[in-house]
């Protein structure tokens, strides 16, 4: 089976002298669900925008199901579909124009383009706003607009750029099974989003990229069991006593308020032993939860550490 | 892309741009047509009366080509230049550059707008003037074919300038510092015969003095200078500016980082 994607050794040094990236190499396998993740500036717009055509490389290669970008790069293209951070269409244009255009611009007649956009924008409730101009459509709308017109040529690979931003938590669900039945039906999926809990609920595999290189890639599941420390939170029955807390504060212990404590518990031990030993200290948990998403951790201690 | 896909994607473009100017025609069409009508009125009735024939022509009669030739100059650089650079500015042109469409036909989609434009604009231009005077055609082949090649000389450099320009004032400068003063001083109020001999040198250094008059002579007979040369030279600056243009296509000049 072919790679969705392959790059190997990339770099790229903007006019600025700016190395956006340094080296990055990474493959996307057929039907993956991928994620790609970073701080701000890390480089995943640019490495996003190389693979679609948005930017020059300046060194490495590049291809899309064995279509080199460079050499092939119609073929590539024809392969990709993507959602772009910012909104990049017209916003005087009318949404079905504007669905209806993109695929011309694949070569595809408008007369085969219309069923298309019409089981596209019914898939995602856009379908009564086709004869709207972009410009009166919400913000989520337009996000969906643009996913709509990133699949009107059918691509075998959708590259997502932070699809998610600014959308309220219903409308990221319903994106969210969106995104899982296409992948489903075949559709290889790579995101970058700054949401961790997005990455963590939709990715099989994931790869965290700071200061121009991948500085973690594997499966969500293994990569989340390489964490040496997890913090949890857990909220009390009563109140926090004077004795207690001299007693907890000697198992390391945080008193975060009167009724709240903070622990951490490393890698193998069972936290029903932490619940056991605050129970034997007669302290009665009523729910507890991660400090922080786990993916967030391992995404904040990839990230600090020196490239 | 099959032929088939790529005349698919050059008419989508086509369409676009079309029905964008045909949309704000109060915009595009109409002030041309206001601008020249005011010309034809001052210069033609009001003061043309007052001044002598050139080459055997009324003065309203002799200044029609030239400012037919002015409507489709700046039209064709304006459509394509505010156009594809609007593109730029609010990063639509991403549609185009992350589709399969090679560099060509996505220059023929725009450039055809503009010259679709400019020739409309022409057209509606020598229309008016016929309601202030009668005109003749001497030969249709000059008269298209200098008309056709002036306005995709201009949407070639229109996009060029889209292309350069980092800023909307990138645009208006070079169509109010450069392209209005050629075309003014390209021979359309007047004949260079009339000039001193010093000016009729620098006069033969503007391009747009061998597209005025190459296109006066298509409807008139008269012009100033050789018309076969004219047509070469017309020829050669639009086979450079379509190099231009493809070339910086090519290498994402101004469009991809």
């Amino acid at each position: 089976m072919a790679a969705a994607l392959t790059i190997h050794n990339l770099k790229k040094t903007y006019q600025s002298g700016v190395q956006a990236l340094k080296g990055v190499s990474l493959e996307v396998a057929e039907g993956d669900f991928f994620g790609l993740l970073g701080p701000n500036g890390a480089g995943k717009t640019t490495l996003i925008a190389i693979v679609t055509g948005l930017s020059n490389k300046t060194s490495g290669t590049v291809a899309v199901f064995d279509y080199d970008i460079t050499t092939a790069t119609a073929l590539a293209k024809a392969s990709v579909g993507v959602v772009p951070q910012e909104f990049n269409f017209s916003i005087f244009e009318k949404v079905i124009d504007i669905v209806c255009d993109q695929a011309g611009y694949y070569g595809i007649a408008r007369a085969v383009a219309l069923p298309r956009a019409e089981k596209y924008l019914k898939l995602l409730g856009l379908w009564e706003k086709r004869n709207e101009i972009a410009m009166c459509l919400s913000g989520g709308m337009k996000r969906r607009l643009m996913i709509v017109r990133a699949l009107i040529h059918e691509p075998k690979l959708l590259i997502l750029d932070e699809p998610t931003a600014g959308v309220d938590i219903e409308l990221r669900r319903e994106m969210w099974d969106f995104l899982r039945k296409l992948n489903a039906a075949g559709t290889t999926i790579i995101l970058t989003t700054h949401y961790l809990e997005e990455a963590e609920q939709l990715c099989k595999r994931i790869a965290i990229i700071n200061n121009g290189k991948i500085v973690s890639e594997g499966l969500v599941k293994d990569l989340l069991g390489t964490l040496a420390i997890e913090t949890f939170i857990f909220d009390l029955v009563t109140p926090l006593t004077e004795a207690n807390e001299k007693l907890v504060a000697q198992f390391g212990v945080k008193k975060v308020d009167q009724d709240t404590i903070e622990m951490m518990v490393q890698q193998g031990e069972s936290l029903s032993d932490a619940v056991a030993a605050l129970s034997r200290l007669d302290i009665q948990v009523r729910s507890m939860r991660n400090k922080s998403n786990r993916l967030e951790e391992l995404f904040l201690d990839v990230t600090k550490k020196p490239v | 892309m099959t032929l088939n896909q790529m005349w698919v994607a050059y008419m989508t473009i086509v369409r676009k741009e079309t029905g964008r100017f045909l949309r704000i025609w109060p915009q595009t069409l109409l002030p041309s047509v206001i601008t020249t009508t005011l010309y034809y009125v001052i210069f033609g009735a009001f003061i043309g009366s007052q001044i002598q024939a050139i080459g055997g022509f009324t003065y309203i009669q002799f200044i029609v080509p030239g400012l037919v030739m002015m409507a489709v100059i700046t039209n064709s650089f304006s459509n394509v230049a505010s156009s594809f650079f609007g593109a730029k500015f609010q990063k639509q042109i991403e549609e185009l550059l992350v589709a399969p469409v090679s560099p060509f036909v996505v220059v023929a989609g725009y450039v055809t707008g503009g010259l679709l434009r400019g020739l409309l604009t022409g057209a509606l231009v020598l229309g008016v003037a016929l309601f202030f005077t009668h005109l003749t055609m001497h030969s249709i082949f000059l008269t298209v074919a200098f008309i056709f090649l002036t306005a995709l000389l201009f949407s070639l450099a229109g996009m060029v300038n889209a292309i350069y320009a980092k800023k909307f004032d990138g645009i208006s400068i070079v169509s109010v510092f450069v392209l209005t003063p050629l075309t003014y001083l390209g021979g359309v109020f007047y004949s260079v015969t009339m000039l001193p001999p010093f000016w009729q040198k620098v006069s033969a250094l503007n391009p747009i003095l061998y597209m005025v008059n190459g296109f006066r002579y298509g409807l008139l007979g008269i012009s100033d200078v050789n018309v076969t040369g004219s047509f070469i030279i017309l020829v050669i600056l639009s086979g450079v500016m379509l190099g231009l243009t493809m070339y910086l296509f090519k290498t994402g000049r101004g469009l991809r980082t």
